[in-house]
């Protein structure tokens, strides 16, 4: 498993994101400049895991984003580990995870 | 040996139990199935609770502030504490209060002052960096990270992994060899500030156990003065070993935790669900499976409980130790697959929470030593005479 999710993006649109499995699961969301936004998990509360998380996304955003995923039974894990990767990387968190972040440690990957 | 408890280790047990069902179990109706946190205001809420039940801070000795219990007693709680989702790995949620890394019990005055202290008040969170790449469960032989005399203090070169709670601790306690001709007597024990130059917190470790993660440190040139020495230069490993010993016995408690919940639970269900015509309660082959958990666990709450007298009459218990970790986590996990057998399909969902216990209890056979080692430990005192009848 890579560190840093490097898929490619898919636009955040209602046909992606009904093709993408019902799945658990993380994803990113990115701006239309590329700028990753949002990192978010879809855990096993969901309906239908990463497929409804990503549908919930674009109703609450609308067009013009884009998202690349990754199935991972480990999901909570793998999200906190995403979240304190893109604060190395970045020195913050994106933009729509500043408000209510999770308790988060400090990494420093190589 | 009569093991029931008295009546205020009852009373105290009754509490606990009614504070776990009422109080805990609802939370998790509301959190993510793999969840390892509450809500802050609920777990200060929780907490205010638990300092008015008398019992935050459980596991810290009367001296430092804590409610003066015994292990015995303790380990009756600890068996309740367990009893609910998140339990095996985060009893109540931490709520009754954690007492650090009891090593600092043994700390000079001024490391009681920099870590003990602020630890205890919840300032300071600590991590136990013992497991090297090289392997866990011989940590005598498998230390490579290497600390070297220079400028009155150590500079600690190396790498260790499994690591809880590594990425969040203001500081940890880190074995490291500083006699590389000595093995057991070649280690010596640090105490490294998170904030030191050289410290590194390089990666997340996924397990199954996947509501919270260990992480892989590495440490590059990292000088500690020799202030930071916890205890004497190559004595380290006697303070490893004695912390592993005493883990065992909480760590048998919380599978026997776990194991009771998850037998309750079959057997309820065992009783309302029919299979052609019968109830499953009914039907022998799934009142054998009951049987086998009963006892599972009766042998070890028994085992768990005779080493911890053992250790509250002050007598050698690492042996006892041994067994009560190896029969706990092992029949932990044979309860839970039996539960879940019993449920069928609902007991592989994350609707229950065995899927969860199924696979943090298969961690617990590894964990704070493997069963081998266990076993290991266990024939050294049966080949040297030194156990008899209990």
């Amino acid at each position: 498993m890579r560190l840093r999710l490097n898929k490619p993006w898919r636009s955040l649109d209602a046909a992606e994101t009904a093709r993408v499995q019902g799945q658990l699961g993380v994803y990113q969301i990115a701006d239309a400049s590329g700028t990753i936004v949002m990192i978010g998990e879809a855990g096993a509360r969901t309906t239908f895991g990463l497929r409804s998380e990503l549908q919930r996304e674009l109703a609450a955003r609308g067009p013009g984003f884009s998202f690349r995923f990754e199935v991972n039974q480990q999901y909570r894990t793998r999200w906190f580990e995403m979240l304190m990767v893109h604060q190395a990387d970045h020195g913050e968190l994106p933009l729509d995870n500043r408000a209510n972040p999770p308790k988060l440690g400090r990494l420093s990957p190589a | 040996m009569d093991y029931r408890p008295d009546a205020e280790q009852q009373m105290l047990i009754d509490m606990v139990r009614k504070f776990v069902r009422e109080e805990i179990v609802p939370l998790e109706d509301n959190l993510d199935p793999d969840g390892a946190e509450l809500d802050p205001a609920d777990h200060a809420r929780l907490v205010a609770k638990t300092k008015a039940m008398g019992l935050y801070g459980i596991d810290i000795p009367k001296e430092f502030g804590g409610p003066d219990i015994d292990i015995v007693t303790r380990t009756l709680l600890a068996i309740e504490m367990s009893q609910h989702r998140a339990g095996l790995y985060v009893p109540c949620y931490g709520v009754f209060g954690g007492a650090g890394l009891a090593q600092l019990f043994e700390a000079n005055a001024d490391q009681k002052e920099r870590y003990l202290f602020p630890t205890l008040r919840g300032e300071k969170k600590v991590f136990f960096g013992l497991t090297e790449p090289s392997g866990g469960s011989d940590p005598a032989r498998a230390i490579k990270t290497r600390a070297e005399r220079k400028e009155q203090g150590w500079v600690i070169n190396g790498s260790k992994i499994f690591i809880s709670g590594a990425d969040r601790a203001q500081y940890g306690i880190v074995f490291a060899r500083t006699d590389a001709s000595k093995g057991r007597g070649g280690i010596t024990c640090f105490i490294v500030d998170s904030d030191t130059p050289g410290f590194h917190v390089r990666r997340v470790v996924h397990t199954l156990r996947s509501a919270s993660y260990a992480t892989e440190l590495e440490f590059k040139d990292c000088w500690v003065s020799d202030a930071q020495v916890l205890g004497e230069v190559n004595k380290g490993f006697a303070i490893a070993n004695d912390r592993l010993s005493r883990q065992r016995i909480p760590y048998a408690a919380s599978c026997i935790g776990v194991a009771i919940k998850a037998n309750e639970m079959a057997i309820e269900w065992a009783k309302i669900r029919s299979t052609f015509g019968e109830l499953l309660a009914n039907r022998q082959a799934v009142q054998w499976m009951l049987v086998d958990n009963e006892l599972d666990i009766r042998s070890s709450r028994y085992f768990t409980l005779e080493a911890a007298q053992k250790a509250l009459r002050g007598e050698p218990f690492r042996t006892e130790a041994a067994m009560a970790k190896l029969t706990a986590s092992e029949a932990g996990g044979r309860v839970v697959d039996r539960s879940m057998q019993i449920f069928g399909g609902m007991g592989m969902t994350k609707d229950l929470p065995l899927e969860r216990w199924y696979r943090e209890m298969r961690i617990r056979r590894i964990g704070e030593g493997p069963s081998e080692v266990q076993r290991m430990v266990i024939a050294r005192e049966i080949v040297s005479g030194g156990v008899g009848n209990a």
